[in-house]
């Protein structure tokens, strides 16, 4: 595959491949995903876009009007891997039998609950069989467009509609499900998990590997929401810099079952600094709750050090 | 010439498979329709089609890619029985709603539970309201023949929608039988290259397909699919007229078994029908009376006036549903044809039983009870056994006799 030189102005001149005037929130996360994964197609390609039911979905594709300048496909919640599947496998029978002359690249996105959850068999499936197509996973952690449900994705101790921060109750009491590993186990060529770094560099590079490279391939980007998470619209950038310095969200790379880590903050910060901007962990600043900063610290460190240990 | 060869049922369906050289397949196995994707993999193994199978890890995901593979402008196609359909029960409506022209080979089993890997009809019947044609067979000949009809009728501009070959588990679909083949070359031409207007891979038009669409919208949706499964009515006729110049076989809405001048009928769907034709024989030999069947083909759409007409002249009707539907007052064929028949008026004495349900055999002797509890129906004006069971191995059985 090709690597060429990233140059932040060049990749954001390039034509949006998702039009304005849709309607996701300001401030979505998911929509940022979306714009910079879609900016690493090579503009000659054709390609066409999946989509699990999910904020995403309805806000974009909304009869009779669409954001999408590639050819679409939503069909349900828990199955846009295997849709895709089954789009990638016509686009090979069809250019085998010289029906279709042009390239497509095939990208899927997904929140977390309709990844993580609801359509993990579907994507382990796709993952499996090998497809050659991206699904991307934008992952803020939460049930968003139901009303911040949590998932396997929401972080521990986090307050959602459905593990409220109460009385006798500190919130979400799982950890997280690790799904950029349980992918990478799939033995695909090539899984990234990223987040919106400050030249978007990261997700671009990403993207591009993941689209380019022969087969399934998996990304997963962290994509904060302002409603479900609690914080100004305008901070998502501190968000997520503060995701990667605590390394809560740590970026890196499996390319052919070899793990790379992406970035190494000089100076790790305490998980308190992502915690503190954030509504849905504002009762763990509470006197009694105290301990439990320091659990999701340990709980931070050990997946820190287990991934660095996998990176070596 | 036809080609003479002894065939199951699933064999008959793979073999119209492999002549029709679909595009893509989703599958995943579950008895008693898991042959039919096998036979598949074989001809794809040896070569001998271009079809590419995706080894899909659900039922649901058989659906969805095949629903992304139709989009994307394939021809596609899968197989499935019972529970596996109720897997995939979301995605039949997303696939008639989409206006996808998939066509699924169905072979009918219960619903779970208890499990059960026999035939009845609690599959196909709870999706009637999918929006999916539905065609049914009595013998391996009609399931192949059915099949080759199916995506001409799916494709036609006018329909646009996915249609569903059933035939009942094992009874059909591993009883082995004399059977007619067309020849390749003529399926092939018969059933003709796909061409496709709109799809996801069109180079000279992008397409999106799935929308969020709401209240101002919905509706329309589901009007537009009322039109088509109206239209669909002529297009299932002439389809049924070109395979008839091909084959000399016969095919409409339903057959009419010695209708012509029969006082006593019997409405069934599947393979049953060959048991109630033999009791019918047997019937007319030994007593002369004037016994006969309206064996329904196509249940989507529900050729309602046709089959009031058929049953104008009889005196008596008994509507044997091979499913449930706990309405507790009939089965589904039962609550349509009896809705058919007050719309024409008419007045003849109804019943509805309920039969071979998980797969209890009906026998000929079961079909002379029936026919006999119409004779007295007639003469009493009071129903016999409405809504009983035929069959049970309990005392309730003898509350229809």
């Amino acid at each position: 595959m090709e690597q060429t030189a990233y140059n932040f102005k060049e990749v954001m001149s390039k034509p949006e491949r998702l039009a304005p005037g849709h309607r996701m929130c300001a401030g979505c996360g998911g929509t940022i995903t979306v714009r910079n994964v879609l900016r690493a197609l090579k503009e000659e390609d054709k390609a066409v876009i999946g989509n699990a039911t999910g904020c995403l979905e309805v806000s974009s594709f909304m009869y009779p009007y669409t954001a999408y300048e590639d050819s679409y496909i939503h069909n349900a919640f828990e199955n846009a891997g295997a849709t895709l599947s089954g789009v990638e496998t016509a686009y090979n029978v069809l250019k085998k039998k010289g029906k279709i002359k042009d390239t497509y690249k095939f990208i899927t996105f997904g929140g977390d609950g309709g990844t993580y959850d609801i359509g993990f068999q579907s994507l382990s499936g796709a993952m499996e069989r090998g497809h050659d197509l991206v699904y991307v996973c934008y992952d803020n952690g939460a049930y968003m467009n139901t009303g911040t449900q949590r998932s396997s994705a929401t972080p521990q101790y986090a307050d959602t509609t459905t593990t409220p921060a109460g009385t006798v109750s500190a919130g979400k009491v799982q950890v997280r499900k690790d799904l950029a590993a349980i992918i990478a186990e799939h033995h695909v060529p090539y899984v990234g998990q990223t987040t919106f770094t400050s030249n978007f560099k990261d997700l671009y590079t990403k993207a591009q590997k993941a689209i380019y490279t022969p087969g399934a391939a998996f990304l997963n980007v962290m994509s904060p929401c302002p409603r479900g998470w609690g914080y100004e619209p305008s901070e998502i950038m501190t968000i997520c810099k503060l995701a990667t310095d605590t390394c809560y969200w740590p970026m890196f790379e499996v390319i052919d079952g070899k793990w790379i880590l992406s970035y190494e903050p000089k100076k790790k910060l305490p998980i308190e600094d992502f915690l503190k901007p954030q509504r849905r962990f504002k009762h763990l600043f509470k006197k009694e709750n105290e301990e439990l900063i320091g659990k999701f610290q340990e709980e931070v460190d050990k997946l820190w050090e287990e991934l660095k240990n996998r990176c070596n | 010439m036809a080609i003479r060869e002894r065939l199951s049922g699933n064999e008959a369906v793979a073999y119209a498979i492999k002549q029709i050289n679909p595009d893509v397949m989703p599958a995943f196995p579950i008895t008693p329709s898991t042959e039919i994707p096998q036979y598949v993999a074989t001809y794809i193994a040896n070569g001998e089609i271009d079809t590419e199978f995706i080894h899909v890890e659900s039922e649901h995901s058989a659906m969805s890619a095949t629903i992304g593979a139709s989009a994307a402008g394939a021809r596609a196609l899968t197989a499935t029985s019972s529970c596996g359909m109720a897997l995939m029960w979301e995605e039949l409506y997303v696939a008639a709603s989409d206006r996808l022209p998939i066509v699924l080979a169905l072979v009918n089993r219960a619903l779970s539970g208890p499990i059960n890997i026999n035939a009845d009809h609690s599959d196909s019947m709870g999706a009637r309201d999918s929006g999916w044609i539905q065609i049914y067979a009595e013998s391996n000949q009609e399931v192949y023949d059915n099949f080759i009809q199916a995506f001409p009728i799916a494709e036609n501009a006018n329909v646009h929608l996915p249609v569903m070959v059933c035939q009942d588990g094992f009874i059909t679909s591993h009883g082995v039988e004399n059977i007619l083949l067309v020849e390749d070359e003529k399926v092939k031409a018969f059933v003709g290259e796909y061409e496709p207007e709109h799809y996801l891979l069109n180079p000279n038009e992008k397409m999106a397909v799935g929308p969020y669409a709401v209240s101002n919208y919905y509706m329309e949706t589901k009007r537009a699919q009322r039109e088509a499964m109206i239209a669909a009515k002529q297009v299932i006729l002439d389809v049924a007229k070109k395979f008839e110049e091909m084959t000399g076989r016969k095919y409409a809405f339903f057959e009419e078994y010695r209708m012509e001048d029969a006082e006593y009928a019997v409405v069934i769907i599947g393979s049953a029908a060959g048991t109630c034709k033999a009791a019918i024989e047997h019937i007319r030999n030994t007593t002369g009376k004037k016994v006969g069947l309206v064996k329904i083909r196509v249940f989507r759409p529900f050729p309602e006036e046709e089959i009031a007409k058929a049953l104008s002249k009889v005196k008596a009707i008994a509507i044997m549903d091979r499913s449930e539907m706990f309405s507790a007052t009939g089965g589904p064929l039962g609550a349509e044809v009896r809705a058919a028949l007050y719309q024409a008026k008419c007045n003849a004495e109804v019943v509805n039983y309920l039969y071979g349900l998980g797969g209890r055999d009906i026998t000929t002797d079961d079909f002379e009870t029936v026919y006999a509890n119409l004779e007295k129906m007639a003469q009493t004006h009071e129903p016999i056994g409405m809504y009983e069971y035929i069959g049970l191995r309990t005392e309730q059985a003898k509350e229809a006799e």
